[in-house]
């Protein structure tokens, strides 16, 4: 359907935005990239009266390296982010996530930050800044700055933490323990549909002892949720295999996953068990081949 | 919210460069790229199938890179650079992979292939020889209902092979 009317601005700089977004009082959204927003127009799923885009703002896309970790402007496109080796080295969970993320011609106008607020159940990058520990900073005229952890992020199906005139400028992501590895994995009906499950994992490994491990799915609920060994319940003594065939049935057991013409409940059961060993198993191994290269 | 002080429907005033020439107009804010195109410019080749991201059938190239003209405001498109699929042939000449596919008989009723084309373009200027499965993979957001998309990928891998191999000869 064509889209319905609404009102449109593309202001110079994020105080002008940031005026805007809370002049709306509600009924104001920024337009990031538009890959979501514009067909939840175009179904009617939205209706707001003012798009604000910030595109013409300096300084909200790029993505930047330091000791700590990654800066990735909140604008900066999925292909971007995904082309760029700073990611790929730095953050080889997300690279992998973003690979995922529709298809080329979605990813070349989508944005990090526009796919984290727009919050959707199945969606790559939620379940992958949950397992990154990532953090999210957000502006607004009344409350100024503020850094939200992924972990309370994410609220519910589309819903964030976010408050209506508050802007996500920047997503960091800390660098992983040289000890870790990590993994995403997901099964669709086509490459670039949205995931009926989606693993994110990483493991932390010491020698043939899993240390740590951290895990979130999408797809399976109506927000992606931060899974720890305490959250698993994990026997902490046995060997690894033992341990992410316990992890699979875990998750299996404490997810109450959709049913819809894609996938049965049942079948996105299994396949959360079957995607979450296999995800952690490939994260154990590639933890030791980063350690190795660590260590030469 | 009064809308003079928020922000306006329209008309908003646009220029870009499309298939190499200075166009522009004046549109609502919620004219897609894709309806400015065929609707204020004549554009017609690309093509609208579902009008939320799902067919790829309007495929663009906007500053080089393929993207859903349907999910780009107009207004949104102000300033940058776009190739259709009427761009792709020159002095009427079809390009060598519009050749390929017409060679390789690559579509039945056409309704999606200004997509493909365009996806296919921008992954051959970046890849010159995937693989097949590159080529498949390449493609999987365009939708045919048609073809069963064998002859489309046969299509764009002749228009890779060398030129003694391209062509209808290679069939």
């Amino acid at each position: 359907m064509k889209l319905p009317p609404f009102a449109y601005r593309a202001p110079e700089s994020l105080e002008e935005g940031l005026e805007l977004l809370a002049a709306g009082e509600g009924e104001a959204r920024i337009l990031a990239g538009g890959q979501s927003l514009i067909p939840m127009l175009a179904l009617r799923l939205a209706r707001p009266s003012l798009l604000i885009e910030l595109r013409r703002v300096p300084g909200l896309a790029g993505v930047h390296e330091d000791g700590s970790g990654l800066r990735i402007g909140a604008l900066t496109t999925e292909l971007v982010a995904e082309r760029d080796p700073r990611v790929r080295a730095a953050s080889p969970l997300l690279f992998e996530a973003l690979e995922f993320v529709g298809h080329p011609a979605i990813r070349s106008r989508g944005t990090v930050g526009g796919s984290l607020c727009h919050a959707d159940p199945a969606a790559e990058l939620p379940a992958a800044a949950l397992v990154l520990g990532a953090e999210l900073t957000a502006r607004s005229l009344a409350r100024g700055t503020r850094t939200i952890p992924a972990r309370d992020f994410f609220l519910g199906p589309y819903t964030t933490a976010l408050e209506f005139d508050e802007v996500v400028t920047e997503v960091r992501v800390p660098a992983p323990p040289s000890s870790q590895g990590s993994c995403y994995l997901e099964v669709s009906r086509r490459p670039g549909d949205f995931a009926m499950v989606g693993v994110a994992a990483a493991v932390v490994r010491g020698g043939d002892r899993v240390l740590d491990l951290r895990l979130a799915l999408s797809g399976v609920g109506d927000r992606p949720r931060l899974l720890t060994r305490d959250e698993l319940e994990l026997e902490g003594q046995d060997s690894p295999e033992v341990l992410f065939g316990q992890a699979g049935r875990s998750v299996a057991a404490r997810i109450r996953p959709p049913e819809d013409l894609h996938a049965s409940a049942a079948y996105r059961r299994h396949l959360s068990r079957v995607l979450t060993e296999r995800a952690l198993r490939t994260a154990f191994e590639r933890a030791a081949l980063q350690g190795g290269a660590a260590s030469a | 919210m009064p809308e003079s002080e928020l922000g306006a429907r329209g008309p908003l005033p646009i220029r870009l460069e499309v298939n190499g020439e200075e166009r522009g107009g004046d549109v609502e804010a919620r004219t897609t790229l894709a309806d400015f195109l065929r609707d204020q410019l004549g554009l017609t080749g690309t093509h609208l199938g579902c009008e939320h991201g799902v067919c790829g059938a309007c495929t663009v190239l906007l500053d080089s890179l393929p993207t859903r003209s349907c999910l780009v405001l107009a207004a949104s498109a102000d300033g940058c650079r776009v190739e259709t699929v009427e761009g792709l042939a020159r002095d009427g000449q079809l390009s060598r992979l519009q050749r390929a596919m017409w060679d390789s008989h690559s579509f039945q009723c056409g309704f999606c292939t200004p997509g493909f084309l365009i996806q296919a373009t921008a992954l051959l200027a970046e890849n010159p020889t995937p693989t097949e499965a590159e080529v498949r993979h390449a493609l999987s957001g365009n939708l045919c209902r048609c073809t069963g998309y064998e002859s489309i990928v046969r299509g764009v891998l002749a228009a890779c092979a060398g030129p003694e191999r391209s062509g209808a000869e290679s069939k």
